[in-house]
């Protein structure tokens, strides 16, 4: 095992005492497999234990230790050192207001999230008699993907939409929107619109598909937003075209539901 | 929250990005290349021969559907590109870009269908 010196250079801000964020830099003796993670754990062990930070699975599973990493949103514990260079640059994820040193408020996601009804939504419940809602593999295979979201965040620190307008609703919540719009056992896709299809919904989205490659899931949040105009945009006209348009609507989520 | 009026302009911009991506590099290879550097023999384009296809309906059915499409797909592309630009009146870019749409539809229309 190798080691190196690295020298870490992290947002401070403590809102009791300090006007605005600074940065203080610290020299953190690391191997050379450490992830940022483990040097700013060092820093908390052995240097500076004032130093407020998230962190919990350090397996990339808990999407708490986000941050930025000389300017990108990356997971601290899936970012190595060895590919970095000396100096590291570690602030606090962007466009979040800051708690304290790289602790975020996430309040306006937590708010968000359960806007857009992440989970099944049925008409009627069939009664536990008639036995669990069956679904096929390739059912299966329309959502998953969408359902590996972690709530990191990273999605949100990348994208210059919600940057511009916190009202957006954000890539992680219209991805988990969509995971639930693409469950062959849901019917709640119309209430979802009432979020999604808003002007702060999906069309707040300009394509710009930073979420996609920050997230260290590999969800694509901005291939789900797609997805989302393009079944938006039918409902949109199919509303419009009022008995027959209902009557497809019907026939196609009844398709949808039924298998 | 109401439900947003885009669908109609992203509608346009989505149609008319698949058939921009099909026909229109196609059409730049023939008339851009191919008629100019004499593929298809001297009078390729004259305009007998253009005005004689033009004049068939269906051929201008699918000329006014690429050219009008592609053109509600560019309105909207440059809209959002402006918005990416850092330009944050989007009320007057879009006024600009789909006026500019709609009055080329038109031209494109009464053009096509004089023929």
């Amino acid at each position: 095992m190798s080691e190196r010196t690295i020298e870490l250079e992290i947002l401070r801000y403590n809102p009791a005492t300090d006007e605005a964020p600074w940065y203080q830099t610290y020299t953190v003796p690391c191997q050379e497999e450490w992830v940022v993670l483990d040097a700013i754990n060092y820093v908390k062990d052995h240097l500076d234990s004032s130093l407020s930070y998230r962190w919990s699975c350090h397996m990339a599973v808990c999407g708490s230790c986000g941050m930025m990493i000389n300017g990108e949103p990356m997971l601290s514990c899936k970012a190595f050192l060895r590919d970095f260079g000396r100096k590291i640059r570690v602030e606090p994820l962007s466009h979040f207001p800051i708690e304290r040193d790289l602790v975020v408020v996430l309040d306006d996601f937590m708010e968000k999230l359960p806007r857009v009804k992440p989970y099944i939504v049925r008409d009627q419940e069939k009664p536990i008699e008639e036995g669990e809602y069956k679904q096929k593999p390739f059912e299966l295979y329309e959502f998953k993907q969408y359902s590996m979201c972690i709530n990191c965040m990273l999605c949100y620190a990348a994208c210059p939409q919600y940057g511009l307008n916190s009202e957006f609703i954000g890539p992680a919540a219209l991805a988990l929107a969509h995971r639930y719009n693409k469950d062959s056992r849901d019917e709640g896709r119309d209430q979802r619109e009432e979020i999604t299809a808003a002007h702060d919904g999906i069309w707040e989205c300009s394509f710009v598909g930073a979420c996609s490659e920050v997230c260290p899931k590999a969800v694509d949040p901005a291939g789900a937003i797609q997805q989302m105009k393009l079944a938006s945009t039918m409902d949109w006209y199919l509303e419009r075209l009022g008995g027959v348009g209902a009557r497809v609507k019907r026939s196609l989520s009844s398709r949808r539901t039924s298998k | 929250m109401a439900k947003s009026n885009k669908p109609i302009v992203w509608g346009l911009f989505a149609v008319g990005g698949t058939v921009a991506a099909f026909c229109v590099p196609a059409l730049i290879l023939a008339h851009g290349l191919l008629v100019p550097l004499g593929v298809f023999g001297e009078n390729a384009l004259s305009y007998e021969r253009v005005s004689a296809v033009i004049g068939f309906l269906p051929v201008k059915i699918v000329v006014l559907g690429v050219v009008i499409l592609t053109l509600w797909h560019a309105a909207h592309r440059i809209r959002v590109t402006m918005h990416d630009f850092g330009i944050r009146k989007d009320d007057m870019v879009a006024m600009l870009c789909y006026g500019a749409a709609g009055l080329l539809t038109a031209t494109a229309l009464l053009g096509v269908m004089a023929v």
